[in-house]
This record gives structure tokens, sequence and C-alpha cells, in this order.
């Protein structure tokens, strides 16, 4: 099976895989204006502070804000998993996160579900832990 | 604005074996340069836009090459979907500031033959994020299925409102000789046809295809020269994100920003368009884009088009060569494709699918994930 497309982490995105193999969600806050940011970026995308925005854990709780389960495989890699259900999901610090969706909600997925985010094993050379979300407990 | 387009060409479109990047580049350019009644050398500005089968770094200097010219003034441009319209509005600016007189805006790729299938999703997956969107599995289809869903729920569109896109667009694409796809489909057809990515099934995608497109911006001046010139009366561009995670929105984009911008160059609203050619990657691209570009309310195109609102002698005859999802999409021409119609409708030249006087053009185009946006509004000389 060919390989699928692992991160390779960089600069930027280093502290958030770092987190993910550990199994915590981190995301970023601006040192200056507050504003919590995913994907994250060497400065602050709403107020442009130069200082680095800081590295947080986050609550990993969050609502689906949209769902789509695929059929049609991006490459030869994924289709021994065809069909999954991915899921974006806004956390309730506000930025969005797409997460494939496992368990009873991955059937009957639903805007404005509450979910948790959970991780994967970590594999890879890079020890890649990829998220997932489930309905919350 | 003080530019015109002077000369429009294309190639067949389709399944084209033996066809090449610069084949159907050269070919377009030709048919455009006859249909102004200009020669080659009197080009001065080259835009292109972007190849799968033959990427390079700079396209247009290839084109230039292979094409055997040495113009003043020459780029590629790269905005997805968007490239066709942003390329146009980047050709009036060039000829508006006194740089160029005769720019060829020139877009192909054989995306059908060059690439297999797989290898065309694959590559178009790529614009997924590499960290966060990619490595879960994203295809163009899923993230647009991603927008449908969110769209869906806010708006109450039914899938069979997307459906009635699809129907619209093969139903003008069948007036249309040149079109890839002329066999006529239903809503049943569509809404049974194989799931891609949910909602969207195969009938709600865009085709992949062979094909080039080419289209002379002129300054206005210059445009008296040539046979049959249309006025570009408004431009506009909105850009909001790139990745669908980092997009503002999920259910309002930079379409509307884009649209706005051209309206008031123009002078017009639009409720004064004629005919619409509007970026129709998707069915939920189109529907989305018709309510946010302010054509319906939001949630009334997919029952208008239900009821022949974008058919010919509807309110708002829309993709009258059939778009992306029936006349043909091969990369950035498919965009291009839109302009052309629109100049083709002014001029009075569309044969069976003529919308009657027609004399002010919509033509929208989006890239990425409704990333990029870019609007023309086209008048009758």
């Amino acid at each position: 099976m060919a390989q699928t497309p692992l991160p390779r982490p960089n600069a930027e995105t280093r502290p958030f895989w770092e987190g993910a193999a550990r199994g915590v969600l981190r995301i970023q806050r601006c040192t200056a204006c507050g504003a919590a940011q995913f994907p994250p970026r060497a400065l602050c995308g709403r107020c442009h502070a130069p200082a680095p925005p800081r590295w947080e854990e986050a609550s990993g709780r969050g609502v689906i804000a949209s769902h789509t389960t695929v059929h049609r495989p991006p490459s030869a890699a994924f289709r021994e998993e065809v069909p999954y259900t991915l899921a974006l999901v806004t956390l309730q610090e506000g930025p969005r996160l797409l997460v494939r969706l496992r368990g009873d909600l991955a059937r009957a997925p639903r805007i404005g579900a509450p979910v948790v985010i959970r991780f994967d094993p970590p594999a890879g050379p890079d020890a890649i832990a990829l998220p997932h979300a489930e309905a919350a407990p | 604005m003080r530019a015109a387009i002077t000369g429009i060409g294309e190639t067949a479109v389709g399944e084209l074996p033996g066809s090449s990047c610069m084949g159907l580049h050269s070919e377009a350019a030709l048919r455009a340069l006859r249909d102004a009644g200009l020669s080659p050398g009197e080009l001065d500005g080259v835009l292109c836009a972007y190849s799968f089968t033959e990427p390079h770094l700079m396209l247009a200097s290839v084109f230039c090459e292979s094409f055997g010219i040495q113009p003043a003034w020459s780029a590629a441009l790269q905005c997805g979907g968007a490239t066709g319209c942003a390329a146009v509005m980047q050709a009036a600016a060039l000829v508006e500031a006194g740089l160029c007189r005769h720019v060829l805006v020139v877009m192909g790729d054989n995306r059908l033959s060059g690439l297999s299938r797989d290898r065309a999703v694959a590559a178009l997956a790529e614009v997924g994020h590499p960290q966060f969107e990619r490595p879960l599995g994203v295809t163009v289809p899923a993230l647009y299925a991603l927008v449908a869903q969110a769209y869906m729920h806010e708006y109450g569109v039914r899938e069979e409102h997307l459906a009635a896109m699809a129907v619209a667009c093969r139903t003008h694409a069948a007036r249309h000789p040149g079109a890839q796809m002329r066999a006529p489909i239903t809503v049943e057809e569509v809404l049974r046809s194989r799931v891609i990515a949910a909602p969207l099934k195969l009938l709600d995608c865009c085709l992949i295809s062979d094909g080039g497109a080419a289209v002379i911006v002129s300054a206005a001046d210059a445009a008296r020269d040539t046979r049959r010139p249309v006025r570009l009366l408004g431009a506009g561009q909105k850009t909001t994100h790139e990745h669908l995670i980092a997009a503002p929105s999920l259910t309002a984009f930079g379409c509307q920003a884009a649209a706005e911008q051209a309206f008031g160059q123009a002078g017009v609203r639009p409720a004064d368009i004629d005919v619409a050619e509007i970026y129709d990657s998707f069915t939920i691209t189109l529907l989305l884009e018709l309510e946010a570009i302010g054509f319906f309310e939001k949630g009334e195109a997919g029952p208008a088009a239900l009821a022949g609102a974008l058919d010919l002698g509807g309110r708002l005859p829309c993709n009258t060569h059939g778009g992306l999802l029936s006349y043909a999409h091969p990369g950035a021409a498919g965009g291009l494709f839109h302009v052309v119609e629109a100049v083709r409708q002014l001029r009075g030249e569309a044969e069976a699918r003529q919308v009657k006087d027609a004399a002010l053009a919509y033509v929208h185009g989006d890239g990425g994930i409704l990333s990029a946006h870019a609007a023309l509004v086209l008048g009758r000389a």
C-alpha cells in the first residue's frame, strides 16, 4: 500500500505534533491581542504582532461545524480506508480543526454535535499522531 | 474601464489524444488572434496560468518561446479557478496603465489524456493543507462537500437543489455542439449517481478535460482596429483564505466582495445582468455563488433553478456553454471558457444557446476552496 502523506513538522508546526504525540491538543494564542490561532503561524494572523504566538493546551472540546463521508479517496494510499468521515470541528477556543470522526458519530454525523479531540497512536519517523474526534462523553 | 476584449479563441474540448499543453495554448492563441484580426507581433503582453502535465516555474516564457513571440511583458498567474477572470482583470490593468496595447491571456492543459483520472484527482488534492488537511485524506470534492453540508444546514438547501445546478448546465451543454457532455440528465439521475464525498455525487462534480482557451484584452483606443470588441465595464477580486480550516466562514466567502467591486465599477446591479457565466467546479459552488453575488436570495437559487430560472428565457440564463460541469474543465482554461462564452453571448454569436438581446454579462471565477474570487462585468460595445 502506498504511504499516506504524513505531515513533516516544521518550525511553525512542531509544537503541535509534539503535543499530539503525547495526546495533547495544542493551539497558539497571541501574546498581544489574545486571539487563539490554528493552523499555527510565525505571527498572529489577526493583529500581526511580531512576537510569536504562545502555545497552550486547548480544551480538546468543540462542535461539528460540517462533515462529509469520503467514498472516492485522494490516492491509492487511502483506498482501503473508504468510506471515512471527515469533520470540521470548531474548538471551544474558536479555531477550526479537520479530523476523522470515529465511533457512532461517524455513522450519523450531525452539525452542532459536541465532540472531543483524541489522537491516533504515533506513526512514522516523525511520530505523527493524527487527530480524530468522538462524541463528547 | 478603458479596456476591451477584442479576441477569443478555444480549442476542441474533451479527450484529445495526442494533444499537449503548449499545443493547446498555441491553437487557442492563434484562434484568438484570427478572431481579433491581429498578428502575433502585435501582442505586447502575455498572461498564462499553470499546467499539471507540463508544469514549469515560468510557464509564460515557455509559451512565448513555443509560440514564437517576444512580448515586452509576460508572466504566469496562479489563483486556481479564479485565474481566468483574474488574468483578464490584470490584462485590463496593464492596458489601462499604458504598459501594453494588446495582452494575450492564454491557458490550456491536456489534463484528461495527459494524466490518468487518479493522478488528476491526486494532483488536485494537493491544494489541501499539507499538514492539517491532506494527511486526513481530503480531496477537493470532500472540501467542497464540507461547504455544501454547512450551507445546506444553514439555508435549508436540499440535495435536489444542488442537482438542479447540474441539470441546468447539462441543458445548456446539449445546445453546444462542442461540449464534452451533451446527453440530457434529470435531477433523479444526479441524485442516483455514485457518491464521491457526501452530499456530493459524481454528477455534482465538474469534468476533467483537455482543452485550451485564449482571450485578447486591448486598450480602448487599440480596440478600434479589431473586429468585434466587447467592453470590460467592471472587475473585482477578493481573497479570504486558502485552506478551508482557515476560512473565516463555511458559508460566506469572498464572492460577494469581488462581485460588489465589479458591479460598482460598472455602475450596474445584479438585476441588470442578461447572462451569467459562473464558476461551477461543483454544484454547490454555483448555487452558493448565485446567492452570494446577489442574483438570488439565500436558499432560493435551487428552487428557482428547478423551475427553469437558469435556462434560456429564465430569470438568469447561466453557464450557457454548459460550464465546468458539462462543457469542459481542463484547469485554468475552464474558468476562461466562461469569459469566452460571455463574449460570444454579447456578440450575438452563441447560435442555438443565444440569450436574446444579451447586452450585459457577468463572469465569476473562484479558486481553491472558495478562497480567491474574481468577477467581471462585460458589456456589448
